[in-house]
């Protein structure tokens, strides 16, 4: 049986055939694990899960209907809200959009502000996930190791743009506002803490065999595999897909820092696990590259008050910490865009679940959802 | 203040007046209720500090405080969630087999007594001392997982079946590498008798004195016995983060209560047993004939002595249940039928042969 | 690439000056240029990354914006739908998987048909729920028109 052509008129059958042993359970929407409200149907035999159908929709708030109705700074607002765990990466999508449509080059200061925010929300966003994925392996401790540190991220972004979470800053023409003078030293001392507090995580977790057993050659994507799909991000990485738009098409102040791509072969749970750790001190390394020559002068380029972009087309990519966004942009000439599309790297890395959970265990779909790193609003949008 | 060193002399005071003063089947019910009481409310006061012990030791390990807010140092704190959990409402499921679904938080919980009522907390302070005491808990607590099956069955919800069905396939699976490591030292010290095992170490305990084989034999029954009470990395019947909890998904009030305050006494009993057979019970710590060093570690009481190994058991399996994560099921039985329960076999087979040629300190 | 695609597809409209290189179609003969892009050895168009709908108010169009991860070279399809009451394409998850979904989410909030979709359903929304993104959508109670 195609498990990815299943429908529901043969779900259906399916419960009425009362095959031995085999039986549908819900898992979500309301799920300690699924990490937002997300419905997996799942199909069981025992323990060994025979197919997987993923029910979004159930935060889908039409932001791509709602931006035909407002101004390129008001959208601003709505992005953070796709996936928020990525709100500059989102916010700075659609910004170098705008900004580029209008031929617009932003001052070095801003561009160099921009990265070290992406990466310090890398890191926070990737911190997150180790403690939610700890704690649905069950090694609770690592939930309050990983939001201890993620802590002090969320303190330096309070500190300068008043959110800890959803912060607007990243706008069309520069920043909301300049950042706050503390936060060079802050961020200098958040990097030489975290440094120290990063090894923690591997004695916790990585090198555990329990841990090992549980997310070695399980879910395996091949490259093919990930190309077909559209898997980007550490999970496309983990299986050898070369996608890291900081590389291919690089934005902001990308092209002038050092920094490896973090690639591996297996395509596991764990190659999955061990990339996004990785890139946890690549980050550091690009926002040690950036925090000294943080150039002086304007927080934002001359912008009008009214953006009107010219008639045409746009599209921008930029590397959130789970995939690549890309922003599309239809403009009529009119100050809100005819069509603003978001291309959201948990979309197409969800719907690869199917194949990975196939004939693994229940307790093995948390942990092959827990690598994905899949954030629900980004899907509905 | 002597009967602290040895109770008998106490219980001896109390029958004696009970008798004087009672006929004898008045003294007989007496001394039944009075008993039936004490580990009633041992088991409870028990039970109550070892929740806030638990929540204490896994605050500290994951680098916060824990209740510190109701009473001093948080020390009233299972007593409030105890008191919220009576007040809470009993909700019925529809659909559900009614019986079972009420009998089965009793029997988890009859298990656990059971259990209690054959530790031998101090010299003298041993409710029932069967000549098969061993054998005997490890009988009591296998009526446990009927009652964990009943719930889940009877719960009406497939997240409950299929906790209550790991649950099962584990429990009977761990019991046979529980009962073959609690075997080692019956082989050992030639009597099933907890009070014969106990003191048969007073001149040092199993675990030295059996050197290798006794020390695999404790480090197995550790592993399998948190098996057998469903914590640490064993607890995937009632994996919180993936089906929501398990086989007690649908209790509510004081049944869930049953179930939690039953589940932490389990652990109690199983850390009793690893102190009362590996580690000497409320023998003071001796070492072979050395009279002074005997006489010093003879001033803690023996009470004292119990409790601290059983604490610092209790210690070690709640430290491995914060810092694992979760075992699979499939796992989980690899690991008994493949590694720990031929280990011990053949352990088991080295303990006879030792005792056979007198190769331990006797 | 310029030249190649004049020669290959002489009916499609080739753009130049755009962000990408674009190919214009309509809704016909969409398919089989997606399939040389994709199979063609010097070109190798392997990776989907965007796929839209639009709602032109005479007409949709469907854009797809594609890459190629063995040359990194990029381009960009239209197909454009002049039929208005039952807007049908073919579709392209025979050629790219991820296109599947997306395809399924264009169908939900547009009601584009995609021929032999292997399983065109709803995404998002429920099934009465029209078809949200089209410019002449209508919905008293949750869309406020200024």
């Amino acid at each position: 049986m195609n498990a990815d052509a299943m429908k529901e008129v043969e779900l259906n059958e399916i419960i009425a055939s009362k095959e031995d042993g085999k039986y549908i359970i819900n898992i979500g929407p309301q799920h300690p694990s699924t990490h937002g409200v997300l419905r997996f149907v799942v199909s069981l035999k025992g323990e060994t899960l025979e197919y997987l159908i993923p029910h979004c929709g159930y935060i889908h708030r039409g932001i791509e209907k709602m931006c035909e109705n407002l101004t390129y700074p008001q959208i601003i607002h709505l992005t953070d809200r796709m996936d928020y765990l990525s709100a500059h990466m989102n916010n700075e999508a659609v910004s170098l959009c705008v900004e580029n449509a209008l031929g617009i080059e932003v001052p070095e200061r801003v561009k160099v502000i921009r990265t070290i925010l992406s990466e310090l929300q890398r890191i926070a966003s990737h911190q997150l996930w180790w403690a939610a994925f700890g704690m649905d392996i069950g090694g609770l401790t690592c939930f309050f190791y990983g939001l201890r540190d993620r802590e002090k991220v969320l303190d330096i972004f309070e500190e300068s743009f008043g959110s800890r979470l959803l912060h607007s800053f990243i706008c069309p023409g520069g920043l909301m506002q300049d950042i706050h003078p503390s936060f060079q030293k802050r961020v200098k001392e958040f990097i030489s803490y975290f440094r120290k507090k990063l090894p923690e995580y591997d004695q916790l977790l990585t090198g555990n065999v329990i841990f090992e057993q549980r997310t070695k050659g399980l879910g395996i994507l091949t490259k093919a595999e990930a190309i077909d799909y559209g898997v980007t991000g550490p999970s496309g990485r983990a299986s050898g897909f070369s996608c890291d738009i900081r590389k291919k098409h690089p934005y902001s102040a990308y092209d002038r820092v050092e920094f490896r791509e973090i690639l591996a072969n297996e395509g596991d749970t764990y190659s999955r696990y061990k990339v996004r750790i990785e890139e946890m001190w690549e980050s550091m390394n690009i926002i040690e590259q950036l925090i000294d020559q943080i150039p002086e002068g304007s927080f934002t380029a001359p912008m009008k008050a009214i953006i009107k972009l010219p008639e045409g087309e746009y599209t921008q990519r930029v590397e959130t910490a789970r995939g690549e966004l890309a922003v599309y942009l239809v403009s009529t000439g009119d100050k809100n865009p005819y069509r603003m599309r978001f291309r959201t790297p948990n979309f197409s890395n969800l719907f690869v679940m199917n194949h990975l959970a196939a004939g693994a265990k229940i307790a093995d779909l948390i942990a092959i959802s827990g690598s994905l790193d899949l954030v629900i609003p980004d899907i509905d949008r | 203040m002597s009967f602290i060193y040895d109770f008998s002399s106490a219980t001896q005071a109390i029958d004696q007046w009970l008798k004087a003063n009672l006929s004898p089947t008045g003294a007989f019910v007496a001394e039944l209720a009075l008993v039936g009481l004490t580990i009633l409310l041992a088991y409870a006061v028990i039970g109550l500090y070892l929740v806030y012990a638990e929540r204490k030791v896994c605050a500290f390990m994951q680098n916060r405080v824990g209740p510190n807010r109701v009473g001093k140092w948080g020390l009233l704190q299972t007593m409030a969630d105890l008191i919220k959990l009576l007040m809470k409402e009993l909700i019925p499921i529809r659909k559900s087999d009614k019986l079972l679904f009420n009998v089965a938080p009793y029997l988890v919980i009859i298990a656990s007594f059971l259990g209690i009522a054959a530790i031998p907390f101090a010299k003298g302070l041993h409710a029932i001392d069967f000549n098969i005491g061993v054998f005997y808990i490890m009988a009591v607590s296998s009526i446990g997982v009927i009652g964990i099956l009943l719930a889940g069955w009877s719960s009406n919800s497939k997240y409950s079946l299929i906790g209550a069905m790991r649950s099962g396939a584990q429990v009977v699976s761990y019991e046979l590498s529980v009962g073959l490591a609690l075997l080692s030292v019956v082989i050992f010290s030639g009597s099933m008798q907890l009070s014969t095992i106990v003191e048969s170490q007073a001149n040092g305990w199993w675990i030295l004195k059996g050197h290798l084989p006794a020390m695999i034999s404790f480090v197995i029954f550790l592993i399998a016995s948190t098996a057998e009470i469903n914590r640490g990395p064993f607890d995937l019947a009632e994996a919180e983060s993936e089906l929501t909890a398990g086989f007690h998904t649908e209790y509510s009030g004081i049944r869930f209560a049953f179930f939690f305050l039953a589940e932490y006494m389990n652990m109690f009993i199983v850390a009793a047993m690893a102190a009362t057979v590996f580690l000497g019970g409320w023998m003071p710590f001796h070492l072979g004939n050395l009279e002074a060093f005997n006489r010093v570690m003879d001033f803690i009481p023996p009470v004292v002595w119990f409790f601290g190994k059983t604490i610092f058991i209790i210690y070690l399996i709640m430290w491995f249940k914060w810092t694992f994560p979760r075992l699979r099921i499939d796992q989980l039985l690899t690991l008994e039928w493949k590694y720990l329960l031929p280990l011990n076999l053949l352990n088991t087979v080295v303990i006879a042969f030792l005792v056979l040629m007198g190769w331990y300190f006797k | 690439m310029t030249e190649f695609f004049r020669n290959r597809f002489p009916d499609a409209v080739i753009e130049q000056g755009n962000q990408y290189l674009t190919i214009k179609t309509d809704a016909a003969a969409m398919h089989p240029i997606a399939a040389v892009l994709k199979s063609d050895k010097e070109l190798q168009f392997d990776y989907l990354f965007n796929l839209t709908g639009i709602d032109w108010s005479d007409r949709f169009s469907v854009v797809y914006h594609l890459e190629s991860t063995v040359f990194g070279h990029e381009v960009v399809l239209k197909a454009d739908i002049l039929n208005r009451e039952n807007p049908s394409v073919a579709t392209v998850s025979d050629l790219w998987r991820t296109a599947e979904f997306h395809e399924r989410e264009v169908y939900d909030l547009l009601g584009i048909e995609f021929v032999n979709h292997p399983d065109l359903r709803r995404l998002f929304l429920e099934d009465g729920a029209g078809f949200p993104l089209r410019k002449d959508f209508k919905d008293e109670i949750n869309l406020i028109e200024r």
